[in-house]
């Protein structure tokens, strides 16, 4: 009955690990554009499901671990991320309801936030790329949602995981 | 007690929320602001970058496996073709190599009488691309060695035909490198033919570099070797960085539109050679760019 928590934790902290490394996998120079933002998803999924114990924290922690890998500005990504679970937290009442062609339709502006802030802070720092780094993981991450929401469901109701 | 009524009466709501994340976003901006002012964070950048880095070696784990797999599967007939051509390679480098035991010297000698001062032979130290992409915003590659083997930021990457890029972030194990292609990247260069000194910079190709400077009465054609000068210090001087391939003057603007190609092939690089060597300019003005 009363299972330890971290091992409840366990699969939220694996699917975060591989989302990691999916973001660093080498990819062909065509497709590497089109990287869905793994991470983005996984904090959506997550802040969404477990509100109380995944949220702006956590997201924070991840985005630091992304730019520190990345080489990218750190804080980048975890304002970026931080923002966006905020979002999903806020309306993670009305998402849960949401039929998956609306949630998917929900989380199509969430990246497109996601990358609007990234784009944003490296437009500050002076930082150029084409339009497609930020418009191709948008367009990726949106057509790879269902596919992520219903893998994690079953994750989620088979080990029935959370805090 | 007031406020944990309240809680389990409205189940959708997490306390204090909006406080958090704009500590949070507080804390980013601030991160931020000071990562890109100057470097105090990097001691807190390459201790994450090794806690991530069983991550990276697993990533790149498939890819070395792969390419193990393909040396150790190729026929022996491959195997003695290889041979052939690199004895063959091997003969033809060494006879070079007699004539430039013979140039040094003699170079020696005239610096010496010149009174200039000697060249040092630059120590290097082969590195090996590890399979893991890097920040999207820019042209860069991760090496598999850091600063526990003495890497530094700002060290010269090179490959067996010229200039890759340098060393912009070395962590403990692995270090990130920018690449001369980036549209960051400024690396200054001399025409082999005749000394012009000049700037390259990225173009954010891959195979293409840009030189802004080149004024419209410069001698400077088609086909013409541009290597490092050593001025600036983070390069060692004369190392190819590519090869001009176009020179259109134009009569109404200053400058001459000249791209060139990178020597290096900057796209398939597997190993890269790092520099270690005492920079010839001194260290302020390496301080500068």
């Amino acid at each position: 009955m009363n299972r330890d928590r971290s091992s409840r934790r366990l699969p939220v902290i694996l699917s975060m690990i591989v989302g990691l490394m999916l973001t660093m996998m080498p990819l062909p120079e065509a497709a590497a554009s089109f990287r869905p933002d793994w991470l983005a998803l996984l904090v959506i999924f997550w802040a969404m499901q477990l509100p109380r114990t995944w949220s702006v924290g956590t997201a924070w922690i991840i985005g630091i671990v992304v730019d520190a890998s990345q080489g990218t500005l750190l804080g980048q990504h975890a304002l970026a991320l931080c923002v966006i679970a905020f979002v999903t937290v806020r309306m993670h009442l009305l998402m849960r309801v949401f039929p998956l062609p609306q949630l998917t339709a929900t989380v199509f502006p969430l990246l497109a936030l996601y990358q609007f802030l990234l784009f944003w802070i490296n437009g500050v720092a002076g930082i150029h790329a084409p339009a497609v780094v930020y418009w191709g993981p948008v367009i990726s991450g949106t057509l790879l949602w269902p596919l992520v929401m219903m893998f994690l469901s079953g994750v989620r109701y088979r080990t029935r995981s959370g805090g | 007690m007031v406020a944990s009524r309240e809680n389990s009466n409205n189940p959708g709501r997490i306390p204090a929320l909006g406080l958090r994340m704009l500590g949070l976003v507080f804390i980013s901006i601030l991160l931020m602001y000071f990562d890109n002012r100057d470097n105090h964070l990097d001691s807190v950048r390459s201790s994450i970058g090794a806690a991530v880095y069983p991550l990276r070696v697993i990533v790149d784990a498939p890819v070395r496996f792969w390419g193990w797999l393909g040396e150790s599967t190729s026929s022996r007939n491959d195997l003695e073709l290889e041979l052939n051509r690199l004895k063959a390679e091997r003969l033809l480098t060494n006879a070079r190599l007699q004539k430039l035991n013979a140039l040094e010297a003699e170079n020696a000698r005239l610096r010496a009488m010149l009174d200039a001062r000697a060249q040092v032979r630059d120590q290097v130290r082969v590195a090996e691309i590890m399979s893991v992409d890097a920040n999207p915003y820019d042209h860069s590659l991760v090496i598999d060695i850091g600063t526990l083997d003495g890497v530094f930021d700002g060290q010269a990457l090179v490959d067996a035909n010229g200039v890759v890029g340098q060393v912009i972030k070395a962590g403990l194990m692995t270090s990130q490198a920018m690449l001369i292609s980036d549209t960051d990247h400024a690396l200054p260069v001399e025409v082999n033919r005749n000394g012009l000194r000049t700037i390259v910079v990225g173009t954010g190709e891959i195979d293409r570099l840009g030189l802004p400077f080149i004024v419209n009465n410069a001698d400077i054609q088609a086909g013409d070797l541009l290597v490092t000068s050593g001025l600036g210090g983070a390069f060692p001087a004369g190392y190819p960085v590519a090869i001009v391939d176009s020179v259109t003057r134009i009569p109404q603007e200053p400058y001459a539109d000249v791209t060139a190609t990178p020597a290096a092939s900057l796209g398939q690089v597997r190993e890269v050679m790092l520099v270690f060597s005492a920079p010839t300019a001194s260290p302020e003005v390496a301080d500068d760019e």
